[in-house]
């Protein structure tokens, strides 16, 4: 298993030796129900808590539970531990821990030649062999001789190890998960104790089920120790990150935190109404567990609804945000021009999946941008954001809380998939210092003894705040064309012109108020590589591998989207050549292109998998010597 | 602090009314403001939201916070509005084509929540703002310029819809009829939780007289049947019609013709809502024979409150948030 760069001989002796890695992709596959998800999630826990730098990437069918056994409902979870710091989950796994023939016959095409294999042998019966499409067992036929195999009986091994553990029926094969885990901690040389302590928590009221899986996790680890499953176990030690406290965190988790960190740096009640859609659900999860924070989540009856109440509690003075996906980002368009009309801060949260239409709803793809900033009747511009990473989904919402109470404006997020449901280490913030964002409401009247609605502050051109409970500043807004100053309704044409104007040069300016693009790299390089969203550690990885050949290239990564940062025009000019890599057909490459002329060329990959770094450090490359 | 000595100019905003002349909306808009004036809220704390249509101009002539939303989709903003802050008088101003077709959905849910809300539906069997289409609550047969050989679609009547969706105050009133409106009103903004109510209101340019069997001068008084709790239901001049309800179904009879034991007396606080379902389809039309008054008034747990209640318990449980604390919580390691 040649996983590493810094791979050291093996002692020629019986006993299996510790081999040092400085990174090891692994990735667990079976069926749904087979608790990939929950092996995957202890090991990368197991490995965070080591001290290990990591990323992960899990992927599984939108059904519940598809057939037993088939490819359409594999399930699997990718994760990258290393001794540096990482930016992906990695492209091709060193191993693979198979389930059944369905996980191996749809995953084996990934892991890396002379790549370790490790599979449930019971599986691997005729049924299941048929169902996955193998005609001959791949255990048997030579067909992965080339890799190195270890095979465990995991079935009966865990029924074995299960049996004085109190559980029984269906419940007994529950475990092999924790087989599995405990033959990959003993591989790898991980720590049992945050598995241990985790299922001591979880488990607390099941004392049946918890001795259960410690059996079973212990069992795993005995097997690979007392059958010498391979001839050496590895190490990957702990990564030199920035000093700091660390957790693993995955985006859907940070975008609620971040939520709730923005309303304490605005000083205001935070209120989440939403529909529950896949891969955004996880965020009212969280929300509603956080009620002693303030936070009032409302699940409404729909996507309209979901922002409708979101809307109206912005009017009453909540930070007031609304999360979804792709086709309720679609319903939520109509609403969200009203909060444009209205001028009222909203935080719209569209975590990207496959689509068009329902169209693959557990996949990442970065095809909403075009939406994002202009999916809407009429001239209605607003602040579009990218999250590039699960811990950014933090920063980046409290930057669209500012955004959005500064200037007065409903500010889209952008997530997807890979960030919402992937996992980082994030260095914990010091609360204490986050930015304040509060926006004060407006008290009294604005203008002599009247109050103004839509009287502008100079600088930004935001209107008042006045809520509802506040004497003497009844007054009216709505979707109808607004007066200047008055907010009555007008039909006067030139003071449409005015406020569409008006409206468009309040987010244009925004442009002056975010941090400039910065580049990474070398800066009288030839090529640019510019991306946005979750591309933002494959492109970087990439990047790095280009410049450790010693090729010059220059990579810049947008948060901003709508407007762009004010120096992105200068940047994309100096260079000789852009390249956009994107999960779309080249929607930001559309952008560059009008926003600028310049010919930036596109990278666009849209088959529901993330970039590996190894195709975009090949198209760099192609592009460097062309 | 506000004093509450308000006059109904109080309640009426700077801007031109711009109704049609003649239109049931003005009368329901001095009934509105009128009540205002009295219901003991400062205006401050006063809020109406409304769709689109003409009734849902409503919002702009109230010198109270208001907001014109989307078509359909105020019961939504206005619970947003009133979760946000529960101690508001919140009140949702709709039509039969914004609350019962387009925002169908959001209606429902938000009765069966039972969020305190107080929606005023003006339901006058046609579209108004687009010029003249049929509506959810037209007839069957209604010649309209969408429906040129007449309408084929069977219309919705309001106060079962909303006794199906479980609403815990339902009642009907007439735009003519102040003192009526005016009363309904105040049982509403008295009820905890979402009242709905049903406003007959002619629309004089494309509907006009839609509603003559109850606002005639001679035909009103044989065809209101009027609710009164603790009241036996008898209606007609000389009351000589009265309404019994046997086998869930209600029928109107000569009052001389029954035992007057037989006679349904009327109860709005009937927690089950059987009695008023069957009260509520003696008339699905108002061409004769319709109940006028409040249908149900009843108390269960109120969605707003029960939020706060919520937030306060597990506060108090748990003590307030620290958000420090939070995002260290699925365990942490040091880098040194």
């Amino acid at each position: 298993m040649s996983v590493s760069e810094k791979t050291v001989t093996r002692p020629a002796n019986e006993t299996p030796d510790q081999e040092e890695l400085d990174k090891v992709i692994i990735r667990f596959v079976g069926d749904s129900g087979d608790g990939m998800q929950l092996a995957g999630t202890r090991f990368t826990d197991a490995s965070a808590a080591f001290g290990n730098d990591l990323a992960t990437f899990p992927s599984f069918p939108a059904e519940i539970r598809a057939p037993a056994g088939t490819v359409g409902g594999v399930s699997s979870f990718q994760v990258q531990i290393a001794d540096f710091d990482i930016l992906t989950p990695g492209d091709e796994p060193d191993v693979l821990v198979a389930m059944n023939p369905a996980g191996l016959i749809s995953n084996l095409k990934d892991v890396r030649p002379n790549g370790t294999i490790v599979v449930n042998s019971e599986a691997f019966i005729e049924r299941n062999l048929h169902r996955a499409g193998y005609e001959k067992n791949p255990l048997e036929d030579g067909s992965l001789d080339s890799y190195r195999i270890i095979s465990a009986p995991m079935e009966t091994l865990t029924k074995e190890a299960v049996k004085e553990s109190g559980v029984t029926g269906r419940e007994v094969l529950r475990s092999k998960n924790f087989f599995a885990l405990g033959l990959m901690a003993w591989l790898f040389n991980r720590p049992m104790d945050p598995t241990t302590e985790w299922l001591e928590k979880k488990f607390s009221k099941r004392p049946d089920v918890l001795n259960a899986n410690l059996a079973a996790l212990k069992a795993g680890w005995n097997f690979g120790l007392t059958t010498d499953a391979a001839p050496t176990t590895y190490t990957v030690k702990p990564a030199k990150l920035e000093p700091g406290t660390y957790t693993n965190v995955t985006g859907n988790t940070a975008m609620a935190w971040g939520a709730i960190a923005a309303g304490q740096a605005a000083k205001l009640p935070v209120f989440y109404g939403t529909y529950p859609i896949t891969p955004a659900s996880d965020i009212l999860h969280e929300l509603s567990r956080h009620k002693n924070f303030g936070v009032k989540t409302f699940q409404a009856e729909d996507e309209i609804g979901g922002i409708g109440v979101a809307v109206g509690a912005a009017f009453t003075g909540h930070l007031s945000f609304t999360g979804t996906s792709g086709p309720g980002l679609a319903l939520k368009s109509e609403t969200i021009s009203l909060a444009l009309m209205t001028e009222l801060p909203l935080i719209i949260i569209n975590v990207q999946r496959g689509g068009p239409s329902t169209g693959l709803p557990t996949k990442p793809e970065q095809a909403d941008l075009l939406f994002a900033i202009f999916g809407r009747h009429g001239e209605a511009p607003m602040p579009v954001l990218a999250a590039q990473s699960p811990s950014d989904a933090f920063d980046i919402t409290i930057e669209a809380a500012r955004i959005a109470l500064k200037y007065m404006t409903p500010v889209i997020v952008l997530s997807d998939n890979s960030i919402a449901t992937g996992s980082e280490p994030w260095n914990l913030p010091d609360v204490s210092t986050l930015p304040d964002i509060s926006k004060p409401y407006q008290m009294g009247p604005n203008s002599g003894d009247e109050y103004l609605p839509y009287l502008r502050d100079p600088q930004t051109f935001a209107r008042s705040w006045a809520i509802p409970g506040t004497p003497g500043l009844e007054h009216r807004i709505g979707g109808l064309e607004k007066q200047e100053v008055t907010g009555n309704v007008s039909y006067d044409p030139g003071n449409h012109q005015l406020m569409i104007d008006t409206r468009a040069w309040k987010i244009a300016n925004i442009a002056n108020d975010i941090p400039p693009v910065e580049i990474d790299g070398d800066p009288k390089a030839k090529l640019l590589v510019l991306g946005w969203g979750s591309t933002y550690g494959v492109i970087k990885g990439a990047v790095r591998r280009v410049q450790k050949r010693g090729l010059p290239v220059a990579t810049a990564h947008l948060r901003h989207l709508n407007p762009f940062p004010a120096n992105l025009g200068e940047i994309v000019h100096s260079y000789e050549k852009v390249l956009i890599p994107e999960m779309n057909m080249g929607q930001l490459r559309h952008l560059i292109r009008a926003e600028y002329l310049v010919p930036a060329i596109g990278y666009n990959k849209v088959s529901a998998e993330p970039f590996k770094v190894r195709e975009i450090e090949n198209r760099i490359l192609e592009l460097i010597e062309s | 602090m506000t004093t509450l000595n308000y006059k109904r100019a109080d309640f009426q905003s700077d801007q031109e009314v711009k109704w049609c002349p003649g239109c049931g909306d003005y009368t329901i808009l001095a009934s509105v403001q009128a009540y205002m004036a009295e219901m003991g809220v400062a205006r401050e704390d006063v809020v109406f939201v409304s769709g689109i249509g003409c009734s849902s101009r409503f919002p702009y002539y109230m010198n109270t916070y208001g907001m014109h939303s989307i078509h359909g989709r105020a019961p939504a903003i206005a619970s947003g509005v009133v979760t946000a802050n529960p101690d508001l008088s919140v009140w949702v101003v709709t039509g039969d084509g914004d609350a019962l077709s387009i925002g169908g959905n959001h209606l429902i849910h938000a009765l069966r929540r039972n969020v305190n809300l107080k929606i005023l539906l003006f339901n006058n069997q046609i579209y108004g703002l687009t010029k003249g289409q049929y509506s959810p609550t037209s007839e069957v047969g209604k010649t309209t310029k969408s429906t040129p050989l007449g309408s084929i679609d069977h219309p919705f009547n309001p106060v079962s819809l909303a006794l199906g969706a479980d609403a815990s105050f339902v009642a009907r009133t007439i735009d003519m009829d102040r003192k009526h409106t005016m009363e309904i009103l105040r049982r509403a903004h008295e009820h905890e939780g979402t009242a709905l109510i049903e406003i007959y209101q002619n629309c004089n340019v494309f509907n006009d007289k839609a509603f003559l069997a109850l606002t005639g001068k001679d035909e009103r008084v044989h065809n209101q049947i009027r609710m009164e709790d603790g009241e036996p239901i008898i209606f007609g001049p000389e009351g000589e019609k009265a309404v019994v309800i046997e086998s869930g179904v209600a029928r109107i009879v000569d009052t001389a013709s029954v035992d007057p034991s037989d006679i349904h007396v009327h109860d709005s606080r009937e927690v089950n809502p059987s009695m008023a379902f069957a009260l509520s389809r003696i008339s699905s039309h108002p061409d004769g024979p319709t109940p006028i008054g409040i249908f149900r008034d009843i108390n269960r747990p109120v969605y707003d409150q029960e939020m706060a209640r919520q937030i306060e318990a597990v506060t108090e449980k748990r003590g307030p948030g620290d958000l420090q604390t939070l995002i260290g919580s699925q365990g942490t390691w040091t880098v040194e």
